[in-house]
């Protein structure tokens, strides 16, 4: 009796040492405290206002955090995820809704550990992951840029994410696995070009964010870093072994994309892309400069897999619809004799990424969708043709071009990615 | 030539056509709709648009195979020079038009966003309308014509 008692209450106390132990080790992994709220700084030293300019720029901060006809910075825009719907926050000076209060160690803090002032988790979508890899120098210098700027009142707009993720704390669970990596350190025996365009795009750039493949809970996968993802329905091309490919990028090329303009051979950016060229453009030239010179060194680890021929000989499909239909709504600007290519520099479509990629999707996107005109910027515009082609149209025109692109390897899959595309952007 | 029939302004059109025709040339040279203009054939400044369904289009980047069992609308549709539509009298009191060569796209893609948002704010307008030019630069009186419209005082019907 005694001795079952004694077992009993063993089993008791260490149950209960373990609940603590637990309980502990939750708070310390989940529990963040508030770095006190500041009065906003009123003097700044110009010559960091304007290096911290180029940081905010350099790290799309606006390309998330600006919604399409808001105020600069306020927030707004909707990230849509696997796991639900996020808006974007203000990160403008406001006391109330903004960042006002924020002192430098908590905007350090939120930018290397994804902590907001207040204690409570961001998501990762915010890419604390890369901009932790920053210096110092240049989270201070963005800090103050934004410090300096006209403050907004943009109250947060509430966030839809599906249970579980709708629980923040539970963030802490995602950072314990994935949250690693320090500022980058220079490499040696590498040129500073070289050094900089890895810092550019690995910390504020953070590339990987679209253009490596994530994980089933959102995470980058970092075996498979750089070599493709997807972001809003568009496919982020590769960026290892861009010079190996069957339709390799020159520096000339690269820098010139990266900066939005039509490189011939290749396209121009579109969709999520085009933003983050804009920004891009505006920076020195030196900037794009630096990200190819990395990019290009990236050799792809295993061979091209686009240059695979497909085993579908088949007899010769008949692209007179296509053809006819190149000729009705596309020809005046990507035709051989297109006016518009010589006085405009529209592509022909032949050696466009979109083309040569072995998803159809990006090419599909593009003619769907168009290459919006954005307010402000320069750059060429596409009118979107979703309610001029019907799907059949958009098979044939497709499977047209990518026979004059890629005899070898018709796209599979057309009828169903057009079904794909016109459920998602409706 | 192909035989194809067009829904234009509700009113079925048999007509025998190149099936690579745009929708403008059909318009204009079959069916003596000329409101619609040529401006520069390449979806870049908006004068030929049409609503096709309930969605402007650049008419002159349209072909007209796969138009068939679609509800084309020009903006003949809206009213006529007597009996004006509720958006074409905000332009006419709001002297939105200086040559009027962009017009009746403006017209039409001003249209197609009140159908679909009877009271959008000047933001939207402005983001909406961005895809028409107009040369002689009356783009201010054209806001504020589909402003009237859009105001709560205004109406399409």
């Amino acid at each position: 009796m005694t001795s079952h008692f004694l077992k009993s209450r063993t089993l008791w106390i260490s149950v209960a040492v373990l609940a603590v132990i637990g309980l502990f080790g939750a708070f310390l992994l989940m529990w963040r405290p508030a770095i006190d709220p500041i009065e906003r700084p009123t003097t700044f030293d110009t010559a960091q206002l304007q290096r911290g300019a180029r940081v905010v720029e350099a790290g799309d901060c606006a390309v998330c955090h600006t919604r399409p006809g808001g105020e600069y910075l306020a927030g707004g825009l909707p990230l849509v995820t696997p796991f639900g719907t996020l808006f974007s926050t203000n990160i403008t000076p406001d006391k109330q809704t903004g960042i006002g209060q924020w002192s430098l160690p908590a905007f350090k803090r939120a930018m290397r550990q994804g902590i907001a002032r207040d204690g409570h988790f961001l998501y990762p979508a915010f890419p604390y992951v890369h901009y932790r890899r920053m210096s110092e120098g240049d989270i201070a210098d963005a800090y103050a840029y934004l410090m300096s700027g006209p403050a907004v009142h943009a109250p947060a707009l509430q966030n839809q994410m599906n249970f579980p993720m709708n629980i923040r704390p539970l963030v802490s669970f995602w950072n314990l696995l994935f949250l690693h990596g320090e500022p980058l350190k220079p490499v040696a025996e590498r040129s500073e070009a070289w050094n900089r365009g890895r810092y550019l795009v690995d910390g504020p750039g953070h590339c990987a964010g679209c253009h490596s493949p994530l994980n089933l809970i959102g995470a980058e996968k970092s075996s498979e870093y750089l070599q493709g993802g997807s972001v809003d329905g568009w496919n982020a091309l590769a960026l290892i072994g861009m010079g190996q490919r069957a339709n390799p990028w020159s520096r000339e090329q690269l820098v010139g994309y990266l900066r939005a303009d039509v490189v011939d051979g290749h396209g121009t950016p579109a969709g999520p892309m085009r933003p983050v060229s804009l920004s891009l453009a505006r920076l020195p030239a030196s900037e794009a400069e630096a990200i190819a010179e990395y990019l290009l060194s990236l050799q792809s680890p295993h061979s091209v897999t686009e240059t695979t021929p497909t085993t579908q000989p088949g007899p010769p499909a008949d692209h007179s619809t296509g053809a006819l239909l190149f000729t009705s709504a596309c020809a005046g600007c990507h035709g051989p004799a297109a006016p518009m290519r010589e006085i405009d520099g529209r592509p022909g479509l032949q050696n466009t990424s979109a083309l040569q990629a072995s998803s159809s999707r990006n090419f599909l996107k593009t003619v769907l969708e168009g290459v919006p005109a954005i307010p402000g910027s320069p750059g060429p515009v596409m009118p979107p043709f979703a309610a001029s082609l019907d799907s059949d149209q958009l098979g044939a025109l497709a499977a047209y071009l990518r026979q004059q692109a890629r005899p070898d390897q018709p796209w599979a899959d057309l009828s169903s990615t057009i079904e794909a595309l016109r459920q998602e952007t409706k | 030539m192909s035989q194809i029939t067009l829904n234009v302004n509700g009113a079925a059109q048999p007509l025998a056509l190149e099936p690579d025709m745009p929708l403008l040339y059909a318009l204009r040279n079959h069916l003596n709709l000329n409101g619609a203009k040529y401006g520069c054939g390449l979806g870049q400044c908006g004068a030929c648009t049409v609503i096709v369904d309930d969605q402007p289009v650049f008419a002159c980047l349209t072909p007209c195979a796969g138009l068939e069992g679609k509800k084309i609308r020009t903006v003949e549709s809206l009213g006529s020079a007597e009996k004006p539509g509720p958006l074409q009298a905000a332009f006419i009191e709001k002297q939105a038009a200086q040559c009027g060569y962009c017009i009746a796209g403006m017209l039409m893609r001003a249209q197609s966003l009140l159908e679909q948002n009877p009271h959008p704010d000047e933001q939207t307008i402005r983001e909406h309308m961005a895809g028409n030019l107009c040369r002689c630069g009356t783009h201010l009186r054209i806001i504020e014509a589909i402003k009237q419209v859009a105001g709560h005082n205004g109406s399409l019907t």
